[in-house]
C-alpha cells in the first residue's frame, strides 16, 4: 500500500483547510520561484523523466505532450485544464477542485512556464457550481498573494480564468472544450490541425486533466525518480481511484499505480458487497471502457493502470472503477450507459448520432429479452461501424462498453430471448383465446 | 441528442439588471480583445438566473445584442447545453442522476419519490415550488445515489431521506447538502482508510 507521506493529494476528504494557509501547510507553494527559474526545458525534461502519462482517460505522457508547444510564436500560447468531469462514475477532479484547489493552481503555474503559456483558462462543468466557487476563491487568493498574475513572486506573468460549461458531457473532448470556450456549441473538431498548433482562438494550446497537473508541483518538489519509482515502468506514480457501485463503503482514493483491483476493493471499499465470490463485472475506466468480468484470468487478476487493464482488453480511462455484483441486472445496466451516450452524442457525425440511439433502443429489448438471436451479431457489427468512424473518441467510448457486454455476456443475452420466446407474457392471460 | 425548443408562452421582454450588466461587462473583460463570444455560457448563465431559474427567447436575444453575436449563434448554445431550462422550472429544481453507478445503487426508487411528491418529470407542481428531470451523471458516482437541488449536490440518498429533503425544502427549512449518512465527503462510510498519518 502507498504509504501517507507519498501521497499527492493530501487534503481529499475535506478534512483540512483548503485555503491558501492549509495549503502551505502541507507543502504547496514551497521553492515554486526555484522550479520556475530551471527553465522550460528544464521543467518539461522532468515531466518526461517522471514517466506521468495524463489523467484524463487517454494517458499521453504529459511531458511529451508539453513539448510540442512552439518555442517561438507571435501567437499567445494557452494552457487550458479540462475540469468537466462528467465520465460516468468519476468524480476524483471534484475533490481536487473543492478541497484541495491550490495544487491545481500552482501546477497550472509551473505547466505554464513549461510550455511558455502565459494564459490559463481553467473549464468547469457547469454543474460544479459549488467547486467552481471554492476554485475561484484559491485562484482569488493566489492573485491577492501575488502567487500569480501580473508581476508576481515568481517572475512569470501568469493570469488563470475560471470558465464553466452547461452541462454537455462531449465538452471534455479537447477540441469540444476549446469550442465551447470559444462560445460556440461544444462539437469536436477535426484533427489535424493538433491544438498545439490551432488551438485556443487559433494559437498554440495544450489541454490538461486537473489530476495531471495538480500532481505537477510535488513531481517538481520531489522530483522525477520519487514519481517514477512508484508504480510499474510506463505505469508510474500515484492515481486517484473512484470505486463506485456494488462495493460496501464506495469511496475515492489515491493509491499507487499497478495495484490490483482486489487489494484496491478489499482496502479501501470494505470489498464486493456480498464477498468477492459476488463479483459479477467490473468496469475499470469509466463508462467508456469495457468491462471485465469476474474470474480467474479476469477481474481477479487485474491490475489497475494502462497496460494492466489493456491485457484484460479494457482500459484504464479515469480509473473510475465501476463494480457489478451477481444481483446487477448487466444488460440494464449496459442499456442504461447506452442511453447516456444517445444523449450526450452532439449530433455532428452521423454513425454517432444516429448509432447512438439505434444501439440503445436494441440493448433495451435486449434487456427484456424481446430481440432475435441474430441481432446480438447485428449490434456488434453496428458497433464496429461506429468505431473509428466519427470526428473524436466518444463513437468509440460509446461503441466498447457494448462491445464488452457482448464479448462476455452474450449467454446472459441468449439465455433472457430464450425466458421470452418460451414466455412472451409474463402476466398469464386472463381472456381465453377463442 | 435531444431535441429541445424554446417554450410557447414567452414573456414579452427582458433587460438586464444593471448589476447583471455590470457583472457580464467583467466576464467580457476576462477574454481577449474581439473574443467577447466567450462569456456567452456565463452570461446566459445570469440571465437564466434573473429570470427564476429558465431562459426566455428575450433572454437570448438580450444576450445576443450584449456580445454583439448572430442571434441564431446565441439560440444555437442555449439548446446545446441542457443546463439551460427553455421552459419554466420549479423554485426548486431537482435533478435526479440517473445513469449507470446511481441507477446500480437505487436512483430508480428516487424516482419514485419524486412522482409520489412532484409529479410527473419537467412538470411544475401547482404552487411552483418543486420540479424534476432526470439528468445525466453528475460526476458525484462515490456518493451515489444523488440529486441536484439548484445549486447544490444531496448525496448518499435514501427514498426516506430524500422525502425528508423534499419536505424540509416544502417547509422552507434548508437541509444540509453534502452525503446523508455519516461520512466525511468521498471518504469510505466509517472512517478514512488512508490519509491518517498526521505528520
Amino acid at each position: 500500500m502507498l504509504a501517507d507521506k507519498d501521497r499527492i493529494f493530501k487534503n481529499l476528504y475535506g478534512q483540512g483547510d483548503w485555503g491558501l494557509d492549509g495549503a502551505r501547510a502541507r507543502g504547496a507553494w514551497d521553492g515554486t520561484k526555484a522550479i520556475l527559474e530551471k527553465g522550460r526545458e528544464a521543467i518539461v525534461n522532468e515531466m518526461k523523466a517522471s514517466g506521468q502519462r495524463g489523467r484524463g482517460g487517454a494517458g499521453f505522457p504529459t511531458g511529451l505532450k508539453w513539448s510540442f508547444m512552439p518555442k517561438a510564436t507571435d501567437r499567445p500560447s494557452y494552457l487550458v485544464i479540462n475540469a468537466d468531469e462528467s465520465e460516468p462514475g468519476t468524480c476524483k477532479d471534484r475533490e481536487v477542485m473543492r478541497n484541495d484547489p491550490h495544487l491545481l493552481v500552482e501546477g497550472c503555474l509551473i505547466a505554464g512556464a513549461g510550455m511558455g503559456a502565459h494564459h490559463c483558462y481553467i473549464y468547469v462543468r457547469g454543474e460544479f457550481i459549488r467547486e467552481r466557487e471554492r476554485l475561484e476563491a484559491a485562484v482569488q487568493q493566489a492573485y491577492d498573494a501575488k502567487l500569480i498574475g501580473k508581476n508576481n513572486a515568481h517572475g512569470f506573468d501568469f493570469d488563470i480564468v475560471v470558465h464553466h460549461g452547461a452541462g454537455a458531457y462531449i465538452c471534455g473532448e479537447e477540441t469540444a472544450l476549446l469550442e465551447s470556450l470559444e462560445g460556440k456549441k461544444g462539437q469536436p473538431r477535426l484533427k489535424p490541425p493538433f491544438p498545439a498548433n490551432m488551438g485556443l482562438y487559433g494559437c498554440p494550446t495544450t489541454v490538461n486533466n486537473v489530476e495531471t497537473i495538480a500532481q505537477v508541483p510535488d513531481i517538481m518538489r520531489r522530483g522525477a525518480a520519487w514519481f517514477a519509482g512508484i508504480g510499474r515502468a510506463n505505469n508510474t506514480g500515484t492515481k486517484l481511484y473512484c470505486i463506485s457501485g456494488h462495493v460496501e463503503r464506495p469511496c475515492n482514493v489515491e493509491e499507487a499505480m499497478g495495484i490490483p483491483l482486489r487489494e484496491l476493493i478489499e482496502k479501501h471499499a470494505g470489498g464486493v458487497r456480498g464477498g468477492w465470490n459476488n463479483l459479477l463485472a467490473v468496469i475499470p475506466g469509466g463508462s467508456s471502457m469495457p468491462m471485465v468480468p469476474a474470474g480467474p484470468d479476469q477481474a481477479d487478476t487485474l491490475l489497475m493502470d494502462f497496460d494492466g487493464c489493456r491485457d484484460k482488453k479494457s482500459a484504464l480511462g479515469t480509473a473510475a472503477v465501476i463494480v457489478m455484483d451477481k444481483s446487477a441486472d448487466i444488460v440494464k445496466a449496459m442499456a442504461r450507459i447506452s442511453y447516456f451516450y444517445k444523449h450526450e452524442s452532439c449530433g455532428q457525425c452521423t454513425p454517432c448520432r444516429e448509432g447512438m440511439g439505434w444501439m440503445w433502443r436494441v440493448l433495451e429489448r435486449m434487456a427484456e429479452g424481446r430481440a432475435q438471436k441474430r441481432e446480438i451479431d447485428m449490434l456488434m457489427e453496428v458497433t464496429t461501424q461506429i468505431e473509428g468512424h466519427t470526428i473524436c473518441a466518444f463513437g468509440d467510448g460509446a461503441a466498447w462498453p457494448v462491445q464488452g457486454l457482448l464479448r462476455h455476456f452474450r449467454p446472459e443475452i441468449e439465455r433472457r430471448i430464450d425466458e421470452y420466446t418460451a414466455n412472451p407474457h409474463p402476466e398469464p392471460l386472463t381472456v381465453a383465446a377463442e | 441528442m435531444s431535441v429541445r425548443r424554446l417554450a410557447e408562452k414567452q414573456p414579452p421582454t427582458f433587460v438586464f439588471t444593471l448589476e447583471n450588466l455590470a457583472w457580464a461587462k467583467a466576464q467580457i473583460a476576462k477574454y481577449p480583445e474581439g473574443r467577447q463570444q466567450s462569456a456567452v455560457i456565463p452570461i446566459l448563465w445570469r440571465a437564466q438566473e434573473q429570470s427564476g431559474g429558465w431562459l426566455p427567447q428575450k433572454a437570448i436575444e438580450a444576450t445576443a445584442e450584449l456580445l454583439g453575436m448572430a442571434r441564431i449563434r446565441v439560440l444555437e448554445v442555449a439548446t446545446f447545453y441542457t443546463m439551460f431550462n427553455l421552459a419554466p422550472v420549479g423554485k426548486f429544481n431537482v435533478q435526479l442522476c440517473g445513469t449507470t453507478p446511481c441507477m446500480l445503487r437505487g436512483s430508480e426508487e428516487l424516482k419514485k419519490v419524486c412522482r409520489r411528491m412532484i409529479g410527473e418529470q419537467d412538470h411544475v407542481t401547482s404552487d411552483g415550488m418543486f420540479s424534476w428531470t432526470e439528468v445525466e451523471c453528475l460526476g458525484a458516482c462515490v456518493n451515489a445515489p444523488m440529486v441536484q437541488i439548484n445549486y447544490d449536490y444531496y448525496e448518499d440518498l435514501t427514498p426516506e431521506s430524500f422525502t425528508r429533503i423534499l419536505n424540509d425544502l416544502s417547509l422552507g427549512k434548508t437541509p444540509k447538502p453534502g452525503p446523508q449518512v455519516d461520512r466525511l465527503n468521498s471518504a469510505p462510510i466509517g472512517g478514512q482508510t488512508t490519509l491518517l498519518d498526521k505528520a
